[in-house]
This record gives structure tokens, C-alpha cells and sequence, in this order.
């Protein structure tokens, strides 16, 4: 019997005979459990590492501290009554008698101090007479675990001490300002600087970016100008934050001073002799962040699908209807998020605003666009400089609070995106 | 001077010499062609041929390709559309256009037929229907009133494909349009919604001139009185071959290249 050729080769297939193919089923799936590792074992890599930044960060945020008092409080006692109890007028009278003359005429000048309520006033009796010191700090997983050695360590060398277990990050810590004592330090001043200063780009970056990005997407054609317009932002987008400060500090410190501290719109703060002012700072950050924010909203823009715009040039709407209407409801989830991405950036940035001139020691709030400022991050940079341990200490709380307000910025991003989401699906 | 321009009567619209470029590329060569008011008219065709070229030259959507350029004359209303004081925003409020896939707004159901009579300036006046009125009697002319009444306010994205695309028909002739286009509209649906989209367009020809494009002969034998065979040139360019009531080009095509798609799709 003679059998067609294909035939006899379906039946040695069927019992795995193919001189077609050779058996490496085995051999592929090796290969693919070998890259299922490498690829688990960089994301574990990437987990750990993120693991022991937050784990230093908290270490260095939370544990025992060991304070003396400069002065003993109980040797301020008038007429047997303790500082505790006493009232604001015997607490400034103190304050007077213990503190040099150029101190007082200080804080006179910032504030009078009949101006100050009763604890305002004790606090200062704390600051500036009794003094307590950080004489000495612990890292969390010492204080957790070594207790009965720091306990040891104490009674030998501060005798005088006390030990209390203190969180650098605290609403204390939140709510005062910078103090060039570790123990009285906070980070008002910087965030509200940091919240100015991205204030102020968010208003510059956001219409310019989405603007830029509509124009380009939208209405330029494929021109060799637009090429290059487009290719020049996208580098941009690459340059090095240090050299948007240079280029901040040449033109809004400099040469638009007159505008940027506000000497223009008559306000003369006394404080600020130039340009180096938080809406220098937004403006330098603003320009960082363009190109950023166009580059985000140009995909967000282009993600919209081509049928949308067809539907609406359709019906007879004019480009402007079709961008307002279809293009950017449906693009902006994307565009809120790269936007609310590009400025948790500008809020991390510190090397532009160091060249721009934000102050590391800022005592007062800003309060105008034409303050004095320093922000999170230049003040976190500053507290590691410093030689003492207990700021590094204060540093890391610092942190922790910058993380917790990126964090909540990007969860705002997520909110956005869905809430738009749902509204534009359904 | 026309292929079989006998049968014409009155013309809702012509074309003279139309030819599209795309860049360097030339979609469509020397289209001559005069659709006949009221009726349908199928386009069909190979893949490639310019159908959907031509079919977007009739109300300058092919301007919105940034290399697309358009040679020769398309008369509506007496005018050529493609005259510099031409308005196309204008051409597309009266050459409304029903697309391949259906794509509603994401927007209400009743937003989508309302939109597009409301920005071309929609009157509300008196002895004339209100905004309400209006996207019923659209909704109710495509066939989709009795399935979305009670849910006006939903997203049109809610529907299935078959009731979107029946929405954005309604949407297209809530701009009181004199033509309709229609690119492939069943392509993306099945069997049954097909076939309600095709006994629309029976409909809407009383009051509408369709021009419908498609690849499916059995459903231009169906829906059209007139049909237009187009193929590719030696240089890839979409041509006009034949063009003539659908009777006839189905059962006694002119031209062997017509006949010989018309059968080998028939198989």
C-alpha cells in the first residue's frame, strides 16, 4: 500500500519523532526560570535598598537623648514660686535680667515681647536661661535594645543629665522655627518656604507647560522648527538641576532684581537687599520643571485617541472646541500627574535654589512672595553639614517629613487620576 | 465625460479631478464622480484603494493629516468646498460622518447627540424644538430612543457597539446635515447589529444623501441604489473603474476588472 508522504510524517510527529524540530522544551524553560530569577532578584536588590534608607532614616529619627540643663530651672525660683507657675511680666523680668542686652534688643526686634503670650514667653525663658543641651544621642536601635548600657554610660559621664526617650519629629518639630539649638530647632520656616516656593512654580510651570504641550501637539505641524523646538525640550528636560540655578540667579536674582524682590511694586522689605527671594526660587524652579511638564502633558495629549478628535471634527467643532471639549478632559488624569510628578521634584530639589541663594538660617516666616526663604531641603542639607550629631539627628526627622509630603502629594496624583477616570468612563 | 452619468438625475454632490496626496503619494487620481441626492451610495473596493480617501475629501476631513493635500474640485451646493473662503468647520456641520469604529464621546448619551447641534449655534427659540425635543427626535430617527430613554444621563460608553454607533449617527444628524458619510459603520459589528445599522441607512436615505463606504459586497448589493467600484493603479493610486446603479453593477458590471471582484468575492 502506498501511503501519501505527509501522512507518514504526521504519524512519526505524533510520536515526537519531528525531523523538523528539535526536542528543547526542556532547555527553554531553563532559560526562562533563569531570567525569572535575575529579574526577582533586582526588584529584592531595589526592596533592600529602599528598606535600609527608610531604616537609617528612622534610626537616626527616634531614641534616647541625654539633656542637662545649662542652668538649673529650680535655681530660678522667685520667692519659692517655679518658673512653671510664674506670670508673663515676672517671666519677661527674668528673661531680662538672665539674657545679654543685644539677645533682647534681638528678640525685641522680632517680636516685642509684650506682644507674646504667656507660654511664648515661658518658652523663651526655656530657651535662653535654662538651656537644656543634647549632651548626648542615641540611634533608635541602640536605644532599644542597649538600654541597660546607655543607662551605665549615663550615671558615668552626665551625672548631671537626663534621659528621655525623644521622636525628633514631632508636632513641636513641625510647628517651630529654625533655632541654632538642636532641641528648640524645627522646620516651620523651611516648609513654609518649600510651600511658597513650589506655590509660586506651580502657577509659572502648570498654564506654561500644558500650554506649550497643547500648542505643540494640537495645532504646530511637523516643521523642521517644531523639530527642533521639540528636541530641544527634551534635552532640556536632561540638563542638570545646577545649571537652571545659574541660569535662575543670572537673570530673575540679577537681572529682573528690581521685580523679584519686589522693589518694583513697592515693597521694601528690609530683610531682602536683592533678588534672592522665594518668587526667584519658584520662578528657577518653574523653569526646571517646564520642560518636564510639557514633555508629561505632550503624552498625556497624545495618549487621547485620534478617534475622539475625529468624532468631534465631525460634527463641526473648530480646533479650539475639540482641544477644550475632547482632548484635554480626557488628557488631564495624565497631565495632573505629571504634573503633581514634575513638581514633587522641584519640592526635592536643593542645588538650583543653593546657587539661587536660599538662606540656611531663617528664623521668621515668609510671607511674601518677595521673602527670604530656604526650603526642606536646603535646610536638611544645611542640619548635615553641621558638626554636632544631635542636628543630624533633627536632619532626619527633617526627612521623614519631606518623604511624608512627597508621598502625600503623589497619593494626591493617584486621587486625581482616578477621580477624572471615572468621571470621563462613566 | 462621467462614467455612466445617465442615470444622474440632480446631484447632491460632485467631485472633478479630485486627487489626494499624502506627502509624495498619490491616494487618489482624477476622481470624477456625482453622488445622487437622497439615495445611497456605496463605495466599494480592494483594500488600499483610496475608498476612505475619497469618502474624507467629501467633507475635508483629510485636512487634518498634516501631509495630506487635495487637487481638484468636490461642488456642494453649487460651491467647490475646497474654495479658500470655504469654512470646513462649516462643510462638516453639513456633511455630517459616522466612522469605522464607533466612537462616542465620553460623555452622557445626551451630551453626545446635544454637543454638536449646540456649539454650531443650535437656536432655542420659539415654534422651534428645545435642546430636549431635539435629541429626541436624533435619537428616535437612529433607531436608539426606546433603548436609552431611561438613561439619558449614562456615558455613552455604556452602550454596546452597536447602539454607540446608532448614537453617533444620531449625533451626526443632530447637525441637520444634507450628507452623511458613513466609513465601514458595521465593520466592528456583529451580525445583528449590522443589520440594523442597514435598514437605518434605508431609512435616513429618505431624508439624508449617504455616501457609505465597504468592503462587504453583500452589504452594498443590500443598502445602496448606487454603487462605485474604485481599484488601485499601476502606481498604487486610487482610481474610479465603474460607477453606476447597484443592479447594475452587481448583475451586469462594465468592466472586467469590476466583474472579476464582484465574483471572486461572490467565490
Amino acid at each position: 500500500m502506498i501511503r501519501p508522504q505527509n501522512t507518514y510524517d504526521r504519524e512519526s510527529e505524533s510520536r515526537g519523532l519531528s525531523p523538523l524540530f528539535d526536542e528543547n522544551l526542556p532547555t527553554r524553560h531553563k532559560i526562562s526560570t533563569v531570567w525569572r530569577f535575575i529579574f526577582r532578584l533586582s526588584t529584592i536588590i531595589a526592596v533592600i535598598f529602599l528598606a535600609l534608607l527608610l531604616y537609617n532614616i528612622t534610626n537616626q529619627a527616634f531614641g534616647y537623648v541625654a539633656i542637662e540643663n545649662r542652668v538649673d530651672p529650680a535655681s530660678l525660683a522667685v520667692n519659692e514660686i517655679p518658673i512653671e507657675e510664674m506670670e508673663k511680666d515676672v517671666l519677661i523680668a527674668l528673661l531680662r535680667e538672665n539674657i545679654s542686652s543685644g539677645l533682647m534688643r534681638q528678640l525685641e526686634r522680632e517680636k516685642p515681647l509684650s506682644e507674646h503670650t504667656r507660654d511664648e514667653v515661658y518658652a523663651l525663658v526655656i530657651e535662653k536661661v535654662v538651656r537644656p543641651e543634647a549632651v548626648r544621642t542615641w540611634l533608635l536601635t541602640e536605644s532599644l535594645f542597649q538600654r541597660n548600657e546607655i543607662r551605665a554610660q549615663m550615671a558615668q559621664e552626665y551625672p548631671q543629665a537626663e534621659l528621655t526617650f525623644k521622636s525628633w519629629l514631632s508636632p513641636q518639630f513641625l510647628k517651630v522655627p529654625q533655632s541654632s539649638e538642636a532641641l528648640h530647632a524645627g522646620i516651620r520656616t523651611a516648609i513654609l518656604g518649600s510651600l511658597w516656593t513650589v506655590g509660586i512654580t506651580i502657577l509659572v510651570a502648570f498654564p506654561l507647560g500644558v500650554g506649550a504641550a497643547i500648542y505643540l501637539e494640537e495645532y504646530a505641524g511637523n516643521s523642521w522648527t517644531n523639530r527642533v523646538i521639540q528636541t530641544n525640550i527634551n534635552n532640556l528636560a536632561g540638563v542638570p538641576s545646577i545649571i537652571y540655578g545659574m541660569l535662575g540667579l543670572a537673570i530673575f536674582v540679577r537681572s529682573l532684581e528690581t521685580f523679584t524682590s519686589g522693589a518694583a511694586l513697592g515693597f521694601s522689605d528690609p530683610t531682602t537687599a536683592n533678588g534672592r527671594t522665594i518668587l526667584s526660587a519658584g520662578l528657577t524652579l518653574a523653569l526646571l520643571v517646564l520642560p518636564l511638564i510639557i514633555i508629561n502633558s505632550q503624552e498625556a495629549i497624545r495618549a487621547v485617541p485620534g478617534s475622539l478628535r475625529q468624532a468631534s471634527y465631525g460634527v463641526g467643532a473648530t480646533r479650539w472646541q475639540t482641544v477644550w471639549h475632547h482632548v484635554l478632559p480626557s488628557a488631564l488624569p495624565g497631565i495632573l500627574t505629571g504634573t503633581i510628578l514634575s513638581i514633587s521634584r522641584a519640592i526635592g530639589e536643593t542645588a538650583p535654589l543653593v546657587v539661587v541663594g536660599a538662606a540656611t538660617f531663617i528664623a521668621f516666616d515668609p510671607d511674601s512672595p518677595f521673602s527670604k526663604f530656604t526650603t526642606l531641603p536646603i535646610q536638611i542639607y544645611q542640619w548635615t553639614s553641621r558638626p554636632q550629631a544631635e542636628f543630624r539627628n533633627l536632619a532626619a526627622a527633617a526627612i521623614l517629613a519631606l518623604l511624608v509630603l512627597l508621598l502625600s502629594m503623589n497619593a494626591i496624583a493617584i486621587l486625581l487620576r482616578n477621580r477624572f477616570h471615572r468621571q470621563g468612563g462613566n | 465625460m462621467y462614467p455612466n452619468t445617465q442615470y444622474l438625475t440632480h446631484c447632491a454632490v460632485e467631485t472633478h479631478e479630485l486627487n489626494v496626496y499624502y506627502g509624495d503619494f498619490r491616494a487618489i487620481k482624477n476622481i470624477n464622480l456625482s453622488i445622487e441626492r437622497k439615495k445611497v451610495t456605496a463605495i466599494i473596493g480592494p483594500s488600499g484603494c483610496g475608498k476612505s480617501t475619497v469618502l474624507r475629501a467629501f467633507n475635508r476631513m483629510n485636512e487634518l493629516v498634516p501631509s495630506a493635500r487635495t487637487e481638484g474640485k468636490v461642488t456642494f451646493m453649487g460651491q467647490n468646498i475646497y474654495d479658500a473662503d470655504i469654512d470646513p468647520v462649516e462643510v462638516r456641520r453639513r456633511v455630517g460622518m459616522v466612522f469605522q469604529k464607533p466612537n462616542p464621546f465620553p460623555k452622557s448619551i445626551y451630551e453626545n447627540v446635544a454637543w454638536g447641534a449646540r456649539i454650531n449655534g443650535f437656536k432655542n427659540g420659539l415654534g422651534l424644538p428645545t435642546m430636549d425635543e431635539w435629541v429626541e427626535r436624533c435619537l428616535r430617527k437612529a433607531a436608539l430612543w426606546d433603548e436609552v430613554k431611561d438613561k439619558l444621563q449614562q456615558s455613552g460608553l455604556s452602550l454596546s457597539g452597536g447602539q454607540q454607533q446608532r448614537l453617533c449617527i444620531a449625533r451626526a444628524i443632530a447637525n441637520r446635515p444634507e450628507i452623511i458619510l458613513m466609513d465601514e459603520p458595521a465593520s466592528a459589528l456583529d451580525p445583528v447589529a449590522t443589520l440594523k445599522i442597514e435598514e437605518l441607512m434605508h431609512d435616513l436615505a429618505e431624508e439624508y444623501t449617504i455616501i457609505v463606504v465597504t468592503h462587504n459586497m453583500q452589504q452594498a448589493a443590500r443598502v445602496s441604489d448606487y454603487t462605485a467600484f474604485f481599484t488601485m493603479d499601476d502606481d498604487r493610486a486610487g482610481t474610479l473603474v465603474e460607477y453606476g446603479p447597484t443592479a447594475k453593477i452587481f448583475t451586469n458590471p462594465g468592466d472586467p476588472r469590476t466583474e472579476s471582484y464582484i465574483t471572486g468575492r461572490f467565490g
